[in-house]
């Protein structure tokens, strides 16, 4: 296993209030981790300086050092249009934009200049197929992507994501605004899918966490408390308040 | 009345059972009771019918001026096609003006066609400029600077009419004149001085239609390795599409119907407009020039109440054309 992205030491405030404080952890390639925690604790706000999404947020000022392919994301050199195709990210509310499907999917291409239609239809194709929802939507694909259920529209959004051929595909709570069995398909497809692509996911959910997951992360309050395989942290977490969370005890 | 009777055996039983304390069927007035006491309107009630009834009583005085504005103008305005049989077709294709001389002279054509260029050629010239404008308020400055161009843009829209016809004679009149000869009155001065009018109502309103754009498909693109602008043209445009085409009908809408700046820059002729520099005479500054040249019931004065009601079916026009613009938005 190799690691695609490190990072060291991450300090991040709004102004005056640090909501990070130093948080060191790699990422190994082709393996899904799972960031947990209670609200608030500053999961997703790390999850977003991985692909530099807090960059637009005013007063904000982030230290420390984030590494993908060993390239310090936040150095002045470094190409935010580039990094973004190579870590790509899936929100908490799916966001089709309102075209339709394959203009959806192909997004990303057009914005990469492809021009060729059928190295696009090709993409479009295989990526609907690896979120698992082509047989769904093969026959509409002109069809605006809004018109669907919430479930499919995460997975358009997932399929979006993919289309760009990311290295690493960040999630932010994907499956929080869905109900269970369109959050259950969504489960399915990560899985199938950890074998190609490095994911980094923020949830809410143990259970899913658990389920899916090689490694998991537990941060409270701006600190990593726990970080290590799934397996280990759920039977046999080292420290007492990663088990009162896991336990449900609070949280 | 058997109620009244019911009522007060079920109170009177209640007292006798001591099931209500008597001091707190005193305290809400019950203790002598007063069978009207449900039944009577409240002083809520009344002030209730009171508010609904001052309400509608507006509406109806609206609707009354309303309906009275729109008769008063179809009436007269029709009056030069019943009365004084000018033909619809004649008045809508021929040039010749000059209503004086009866009815083989009341065609309207020049200032149809003058009307609808400045309108059209001031919302050309205005729309990208507003379009930046608002991108420039939305999307690039900071907050500050978003609200400071909005004290502008208010600005804009606060300065009379007049006033901009004061400018537009002064300045713009004598410049066409010295780089493209003739008078320098005409359909460009009339455009340039409509584009600075009709640019703070678009641009306002596309400021809003680019706010009403979510936040999230912005995330969404950046997060694909959108840059911000390839994200403003392929998707904040693009979903603000709809709202930004009713921003411009309704700086047409206002170009169309502003008279004052417009009478003062384009010339008053009522000729066909052969360039964009030879005088001519929009529907509005014509009925501004001469209503106080005519006779209430003569053919003249008629003749320009169907220029006003000309007007006032290109008003609905508009707003038929926001609306339907607007629905088709929403699908």
């Amino acid at each position: 296993m190799t690691n695609i992205m490190t990072a060291s030491d991450v300090h991040l405030s709004y102004g005056p209030v640090e909501a990070l404080h130093g948080i060191s952890m790699n990422f190994e390639e082709k393996e899904l981790t799972a960031l947990l925690g209670p609200s608030g604790c500053g999961k997703s706000t790390f999850l977003r300086c991985l692909n530099r999404m807090n960059d637009d947020i005013d007063n904000i000022k982030i230290t420390g050092k984030i590494t993908f392919e060993d390239e310090d994301i936040y150095g002045s050199k470094m190409d935010l249009v580039k990094l973004r195709k190579e870590v790509g990210m899936v929100f908490q509310q799916p966001t089709p934009f309102p075209f339709s499907i394959y203009n959806n999917v192909a997004y990303g291409l057009h914005l990469a200049g492809v021009k060729d239609k059928s190295i696009i239809d090709q993409r479009v194709e295989e990526s609907l197929k690896q979120a698992a929802i082509w047989n769904e939507v093969k026959d509409d694909l002109n069809k605006n992507a809004q018109a669907l259920s919430g479930g499919q529209q995460q997975r358009i959004c997932i399929a979006r994501a993919l289309a760009v051929h990311p290295k690493v595909v960040l999630l932010d709570e994907p499956t929080s605004a869905l109900d269970p069995i369109s959050s259950s398909e969504i489960e399915e497809t990560l899985l199938s899918l950890k074998h190609e692509f490095t994911f980094i996911m923020v949830t809410h959910n143990l259970q899913q966490a658990s389920r899916i997951s090689d490694k998991t992360a537990f941060l409270m309050n701006g600190d990593l408390i726990e970080y290590g395989s799934t397996e280990d942290m759920f039977i046999n977490p080292k420290k007492q308040i990663t088990s009162d969370y896991l336990n449900g005890r609070f949280g | 009345m058997n109620n009244k009777q019911d009522l007060k055996q079920v109170v009177n039983q209640a007292l006798a059972e001591q099931k209500v304390p008597h001091v707190k069927l005193k305290k809400i007035g019950v203790d002598k009771v007063n069978v009207e006491r449900l039944t009577k309107p409240s002083k809520e009630t009344r002030q209730e019918y009171w508010g609904k009834g001052l309400t509608y009583a507006a509406i109806i005085l609206i609707i009354a001026l309303v309906v009275s504005i729109i008769g008063f103008i179809a009436v007269r305005g029709l009056s030069t096609f019943l009365q004084n049989h000018v033909n619809v077709f004649h008045f809508l294709t021929s040039t010749d003006w000059d209503p004086g001389e009866g009815k083989n002279y009341v065609g309207a054509a020049a200032m149809i066609v003058t009307s609808f260029a400045v309108t059209i050629l001031a919302a050309l010239v205005a729309t990208p400029f507003a379009i930046a404008v608002a991108l420039f308020m939305t999307e690039y400055s900071s907050k500050k600077g978003g609200h400071f161009l909005q004290t502008v843009m208010e600005l804009l829209v606060g300065i009379p009419s007049v006033v901009y016809g004061f400018l537009g004679l002064t300045i713009i009149v004598p410049l066409i004149r010295n780089i493209f000869g003739g008078t320098g009155f005409g359909i460009l001065s009339a455009t340039l001085v409509l584009f600075v009018m009709v640019l703070p109502t678009i641009t306002s309103l596309t400021v809003d239609s680019l706010n009403a754009v979510p936040n999230h498909y912005r995330q969404a693109s950046a997060a694909l390795g959108a840059t911000h602008w390839q994200t403003i043209y392929k998707v904040v445009l693009r979903v603000a599409a709809p709202r930004i085409m009713t921003a411009v009908i309704f700086g047409m809408a206002r170009a169309f119907g502003e008279a004052l700046a417009v009478q003062m820059v384009i010339g008053n002729a009522v000729l066909m407009p052969y360039n964009l520099v030879s005088p001519s005479a929009t529907l509005t500054s014509q009925l501004t020039s001469q209503m106080g040249n005519t006779v209430m019931g003569t053919l003249p004065n008629n003749a320009l109440w169907s220029l006003a009601l000309l007007l006032l079916i290109m008003a609905l026009f508009f707003n038929f054309l926001v609306r339907f613009v607007g629905k088709k938005g929403q699908k």
